[in-house]
């Protein structure tokens, strides 16, 4: 690295220098990831294969109480005196097969199709189908459980094994007592998990697995489930969504994503910069009043947003105060088009974000500027660096260094920052087909697209875009940035 | 010469420099004053707007800030049909009354201790005594204030008496255990100790008072308008939310942060990429799981608490942050001393973690004061179910908003002062999870 060619180049040469090197490595970085991942599939199915070995190895050396488990779950256990353990895996096992005769197989075998036989009214009776969007739903969750007592299933059977060992060994099993007491100790991040655990997987794995399957359906207006059936079609909404035409939805896409895209940026850099500004000069030596500024600037963060940006909207509506009062002082004789021209509008959305945005950077920043080692500053001013070459060596740095993450995570929030859309000018003015508007942000589109069109299959086709692009963001920010890892290059 | 010119020279530097700190600072505090009007100025807006007379202006959006008659039209006007004052005076002269009594009683007992022999039980008698006495009076001064009808009132009598028998007790455990020295400085609960005696007194009037809400919520629920029952619903999720997803973050921070087992790096990655798509993508998922469950549309209020809570263990990131910061060494040796893992959480991690709880339980709060897209789906159109948002959005953004704005205006006052309030109060502890989070990513 310390090379006497690079250290004879001058400023820009150097930058230019490690520009090159920068991307003369991303073919190998990117090449690593992928290197990588193909590394962790293949560690996936060589453990899968590794288990299904263990498993004859298992049988062929276990005795009858261990066989037995292989069929009744839970019986092993029970004959080796563990009642607590093998009633769980018992009831499991019971539970499962009642829930797979009565229910679950009926829908996990009409998943192929999604329904075939639709609800229809013959005369006057409701003749009953299929209903798709129930098959969809109860098919994800059948196929879930399914894998989870394949899991539980092979748990059982690990948990024979290691008994036997045990005895064999000629120590004591663990009673029943025992197993409840370790939930509090050994075992307790079992106690602290199981509960957020289901409700993440009832609530955001289920309906998010559920949505991306939605994407290769046509579940849209014309195919609303029970009277009409949607059923699969392969990527053409993928298809609809990003090729241009008056049918499809490429163009409006494409500019949303923009839109999208210039908004974060702005959100997230201006903000920071401008928070960094104030936080600086709030802090500054002699400066008075301190903790009133501060507070001042916190109102916005402590009104909910609801209120505050409802009311701002409205301040800056045609016959709102800012319009009313430009025009009777006569500085302009119309209106201006704050919310149905779409550059201003999009202009307006940046400036009232800067509002509700700086003071947020501001509190980070103070917290972080009063972290920096004075002693820097003072041999700084002592080498005779102005302010400007303090803040551009000092702070700067530091700063970027330190809220690198943050960024990144703030970056990623507004590029699903609803609030702010939805209440100064929910997506307004349209004009984009899809029905889209100008200012319309991925996730306000998503949002219209499922209540007021009811277009889930585009809807979710959104969704997986907006995943799409945080997920590229991330990783590339993540895997070519060293700063954001590495804790020692600063100091 | 040269001599008194250095120094000449010199001062002259000194006096510019000092000229320089000044312009720079004058600067400065024109660019905050700026700022803070900028900042400050829609809020005086909404609460000029709010006060303008509905009957002789206009309700919707004028051309002039200042009203031209100050009136409280818009705010009667969110409380019309609703008995609410009443409803909430009787609560508190009932509140005030009981802790009264309670303090009287408890000042009596505590003579009465001054002279008999010492022993813990009797202690326990006699302050659990005076205060069960002082509830079982008050119970009889609710009924008498709901107009004691006796049909029905047996149950009404039981439920009371249960309820403040449970709060005696909790009471008098609490006074009891709060400090060894308390038996010794009850003689001078109310007079001794001035300060000391008032600030018992708030805190027995605050307990009291709370009760009397729940007790006055079952006995004689209160007439609602639209917007008190927006309101009420908001609170009651708001509440609901604070306690279970601080329940949630914590144990699911602290295990992440402090347990090692199999599968704790999985669950963080699924997290993070779970993270990564947009949360309404599975709202008509949601709507349906809820639907199932009978809590859409009037059952709005549980279904929205269990939507925030279900998903809240994925918000874990800044308490674990706070709890990495926590030495481990204070969980070995205790672990060494023989506590449990669950022990160590409890009696060692929590009391540490009480900046990361109060933010936790803050943000939970807050954050459904704010939410419309839920809160409306959820609902669907049925008003009873709405929250604040939903409701004043509507107010604002449907046909008759013309009629509306300066009711939005009030009702929006009447949601931000008692936020903000809360949240200027525990800023120290925003700005600590705000700073740590960022820090740590």
């Amino acid at each position: 690295m310390v090379d006497l060619n690079y250290l004879k180049m001058s400023k820009p040469q150097k930058f230019i220098h490690n520009l090159g090197k920068f991307f003369m490595s991303l073919p190998g970085r990117i090449g690593g990831g992928f290197v990588k991942l193909g590394r962790s599939i293949g560690g996936f199915f060589k453990g899968i294969a590794l288990a299904i070995a263990d498993l004859f190895t298992t049988f062929k050396n276990g005795d009858w109480k261990t066989r037995l488990s292989y069929l009744v779950m839970g019986s092993g256990s029970l004959a080796r005196g563990q009642w607590g353990r093998g009633l769980m895996f018992f009831l499991f096992q019971t539970v499962f097969n009642l829930y797979m005769v009565n229910f679950g197989m009926a829908y996990l075998s009409k998943l192929g199709t999604l329904g075939t036989v639709a609800t229809e009214k013959v005369g006057r009776k409701t003749v009953y189908g299929d209903n798709s969007f129930l098959i969809l739903l109860y098919g994800v969750l059948t196929l879930f459980f399914v894998l989870a007592f394949i899991y539980t299933w092979y748990m059982n059977i690990k948990q024979n094994r290691i008994a036997q060992q045990i005895e064999a060994s000629g120590r004591k099993l663990k009673s029943t007592k025992e197993d409840l007491q370790s939930l509090a100790d050994s075992q307790f991040h079992k106690t602290l998990l199981a509960l957020p655990t289901l409700g993440v997987f009832v609530f955001t794995i289920l309906p998010i697995f559920f949505m991306i399957l939605v994407a290769f359906t046509n579940f849209d207006y014309n195919h609303q489930p029970p009277s009409k059936l949607f059923t699969w079609v392969g990527f053409e909404n993928f298809k609809q969504l990003l090729s241009s035409g008056s049918a499809n939805y490429g163009d409006t896409f494409r500019q949303v994503l923009f839109w999208t895209l210039v908004w974060a940026f702005f959100a997230t850099f201006l903000n920071y910069f401008l928070g960094m500004f104030v936080a600086i000069m709030i802090n500054k030596k002699g400066i008075k009043l301190k903790k009133v500024w501060r507070t001042i600037l916190v109102m916005t963060i402590a009104i909910p947003q609801f209120v505050s940006l409802l009311y701002v909207s409205k301040m800056f509506a045609a016959d709102g105060l800012i319009n009313t009062y430009l025009m009777k002082w006569h500085w302009i004789s119309q209106p201006i088009p704050f919310w149905t021209n779409p550059g201003w509008a999009r202009f307006t959305i940046i400036l009232i974000n800067i509002w509700i945005g700086i003071p947020y950077l501001m509190l980070i920043a103070t917290g972080i500027l009063m972290n920096i080692p004075a002693d820097l500053y003072e041999s700084a001013r002592i080498d005779g660096a102005n302010a400007m070459q303090m803040y551009g060596k000092i702070t700067l740095p530091y700063m970027l260094f330190v809220t690198g993450p943050y960024l990144l995570t703030s970056f990623t929030g507004n590029i699903n920052n609803f609030n702010v859309i939805f209440l100064l000018s929910q997506g307004k003015p349209m004009g984009l087909a899809g029905n889209a508007g100008h200012t319309d942000l991925l996730i306000t589109w998503l949002y219209r697209m499922t209540v007021s069109d009811t277009n889930y299959k585009i809807a979710a086709v959104i969704g997986i875009m907006v995943f799409v692009v945080l997920a590229v963001i991330n990783l590339v920010v993540y895997n070519l940035i060293p700063s954001v890892k590495n804790e020692e290059d600063f100091q | 010469m040269t001599n008194n010119a250095n120094v000449a020279a010199g001062q002259q530097k000194l006096r510019s420099k000092k000229g320089h700190e000044r312009r720079v600072n004058g600067t400065i505090y024109t660019v905050l004053t700026v700022m803070s009007i900028v900042w400050l100025v829609p809020f005086v807006f909404l609460v000029l707007q709010s006060f303008r007379s509905y009957k002789l202006e206009k309700g919707g959006m004028v051309d002039y800030l200042l009203p031209k008659h100050f009136s409280l039209d818009n705010y009667a006007f969110l409380f019309e049909g609703s008995n609410f004052f009443s409803w909430l005076g009787k609560a508190l002269i009932v509140a005030l009354v009981a802790a009264a009594v309670a303090a009287v009683l408890i000042h009596l007992c505590a003579k009465l201790l001054d002279r008999g022999e010492d022993s813990h039980g009797r202690r326990i008698a006699l302050i659990g005594g005076s205060l069960l006495a002082g509830f079982v009076a008050l119970v009889a001064m609710t009924m008498a204030m709901q107009g004691f009808t006796l049909a029905g009132s047996w149950k009404n009598l039981a439920i009371s008496l249960l309820l403040y028998a449970l709060a005696g007790w909790i009471m008098a455990r609490v006074y009891l255990k709060q400090d060894s020295k308390l038996l010794r400085t009850i003689p001078g609960y109310v007079l001794e100790d001035k300060h000391q005696g008032i600030k018992k007194f708030c805190a027995m009037f605050a307990e009291f008072g709370a009760l009397a809400l729940i007790i006055q919520c079952i006995l004689a629920p209160m007439t609602m308008s639209q917007y008190v029952r927006w309101y009420g619903n908001t609170l009651t999720i708001a509440l609901f939310t604070a306690v279970i997803q601080t329940a949630i973050v914590l144990s699911v921070s602290y295990s992440l942060s402090r347990l090692r087992f199999k599968g704790r790096k999985l669950i963080m990655n699924v997290v993070l990429i779970l993270g990564l798509f947009p949360g309404f993508l599975t709202m008509i998922t949601l709507y349906f799981l809820l639907k199932q469950l009978g809590l859409t549309q009037a059952g709005a209020v549980p279904g929205l608490i269990l939507i925030y809570c279900a998903s809240s263990g994925m918000g874990y990131y800044i308490s674990k942050g706070f709890f990495d910061t926590i030495p481990k060494s204070l969980d070995e040796s205790a672990r060494i001393d023989g506590a449990t893992r669950f022990q160590v959480f409890l009696k060692i991690i929590m009391p540490l973690a009480k900046p990361i709880v109060i933010y936790t339980i803050l943000m939970a709060f807050m954050a459904p004061w704010g939410d419309y897209v839920f809160a409306s789906y959820v609902a669907f159109g049925h008003q009873d179910g709405y929250n604040v948002a939903v409701g004043l959005y509507n107010w604002v953004n449907t046909n008759d908003f013309q009629n509306y704005f300066t009711r939005f205006c009030a009702g929006g006052v009447l949601v931000a002062v008692p936020i903000t309030a809360l949240f200027l109060a525990l800023q120290k502890y925003y700005v600590e999870g705000v700073t740590g989070g960022a820090v740590k990513g």
